[in-house]
């Protein structure tokens, strides 16, 4: 179970990113942005989907990937807290993306060399679904990276605006390099990456493009953390009252 | 279920049916053209047809996978499954050449090889030919045009905006 509770969490993260992402469509600041947040929304629910259908094929109990993207109460979901923050201004959205490629990105890479040579159908699946990941996030940490430091280093506006962002998205970063009985069990089985040893190379690349923007890191700051556990913040409810809206009002509605 | 000779012979047949099946954002393309095809397996009475997705969240996988079903039950094959594999990850590198001519008449720029510069922010855009009066004096609007697989573009020549069928490797 380990196997399927690992690739649950990277999907979660990606699957509610992605919602988040989709509720700018028709929203964007202009229409090349709107698209590109909502081309990036589409990358992550269609890794997500990929990720919970595999996790449903090795569970084998007759689930399916919609059961496990729709039917599960808040606490089963285990995204970090960050990408369930609301997209606020596109300063929030842009650093909340940064925040999480520049974690996923390395995350993927690593599991990638782990999952080298692994010739059991289920890794071999999930290294497919990661090569190609890794293809679509190297974009999207581009992306957000050229626009923190854009607005960061921009107007007296978009800086104020990029500083607030940094003030209220920063305590949600740190969670993501915090490891659990889960990220254990899935190191020891060989797939899994402990967080902790990303950090280094994380930090450094944050540092390097808050320094392009005029960015300060915020000292001292208290780390959030829960998601991972279950335990959201009160935006989750709200998100997955949306999301689920259709399911629950209307089960086993199908198109 | 064929045997020996029989495989190479019905596998042949099979993809020549599905020369058919075209990418629905793209009617000018066959799947083959795509690169999306990575083999016809028998099993038993099945036909199993293994496809790669282009994009995790590309929408017209589901149509594709539909179209294929039903040029093969129009040929008398009711029993068919697709398989979707993801390893190794698709690529515009399996683009056919006239795949790419293809797209290029229908007034799309074929993917051109990016030497893009791992890590490096605000690269310049890649060097993209106009396919309507073939250009090299074109600008890039936006990374995403219609579809996740394409940018939109500028000819200065011309002055025509013309899609991108962008690399993907």
């Amino acid at each position: 179970m380990t196997f399927y509770d690992y690739i649950i969490r990277l999907a979660d993260n990606n699957l509610i990113l992605g919602h988040r992402l989709s509720e700018w469509c028709g929203h964007g600041p202009f229409l090349e942005q709107d698209m590109a947040m909502t081309n990036i929304s589409l990358d992550l629910i269609g890794q997500a989907r990929s990720m919970y259908a595999l996790a449903a094929e090795v569970k084998n109990q007759g689930e399916t990937e919609d059961d496990i993207a729709f039917l599960r109460l808040e606490h089963e979901y285990q995204n970090l807290l960050l990408v369930e923050q609301p997209n606020g201004d596109f300063a929030h959205t842009v650093l909340r993306q940064l925040f999480f490629a520049s974690f996923q990105l390395p995350l993927y890479q690593a599991m990638l060399q782990k999952l080298q040579g692994m010739t059991e159908e289920q890794f071999v699946t999930l290294r497919g679904i990661l090569e190609k990941a890794v293809m679509e996030v190297t974009y999207h940490k581009r992306w957000s990276s050229e626009w923190v430091i854009r607005l960061g280093d921009g107007t007296t506006e978009s800086h104020s605006r990029m500083v607030t962002a940094v003030y209220e998205l920063y305590r949600y970063y740190g969670e993501a390099f915090i490891s659990d009985a889960v990220d254990d069990a899935a190191v020891s089985e060989g797939y899994g990456v402990k967080p902790e040893e990303l950090k280094a190379e994380v930090d450094q690349y944050i540092d390097d493009i808050f320094r392009q923007a005029n960015l300060n890191i915020p000292v001292d700051t208290y780390m959030q953390r829960g998601g991972k556990q279950g335990v959201h913040s009160e935006y989750m409810g709200y998100l997955l009252s949306e999301l689920q809206y259709m399911q629950r009002a209307y089960p086993n509605a199908s198109w | 279920m064929p045997v020996g000779n029989q495989i190479s012979i019905e596998k042949e047949k099979i993809l020549h049916i599905l020369e058919r099946v075209t990418d629905p954002e793209i009617p000018v393309l066959t799947i083959q053209d795509m690169g999306i095809i990575r083999d016809v397996v028998f099993e038993n009475h099945k036909i199993i047809v293994v496809i790669t997705p282009t994009y995790s969240g590309c929408p017209a996988m589901s149509a594709i996978s539909m179209a294929i079903r039903m040029e093969l039950l129009s040929e008398g094959y009711p029993d068919v499954e697709i398989k979707e594999i993801f390893s190794p990850a698709w690529t515009t590198d399996w683009m056919s050449e006239s795949g790419k001519q293809k797209l290029k008449e229908y007034g799309i720029a074929p993917p051109v090889v990016e030497k893009r510069i791992s890590g490096l922010l605000f690269q310049k855009a890649p060097e993209v030919p106009c396919p309507r009066c073939s250009s090299t004096d074109t600008v890039m609007i936006s990374e995403f045009g219609s579809t996740a697989c394409k940018a939109l573009m500028k000819c200065n020549t011309c002055l025509e905006p013309f899609d991108y069928f962008k690399c993907h490797r």
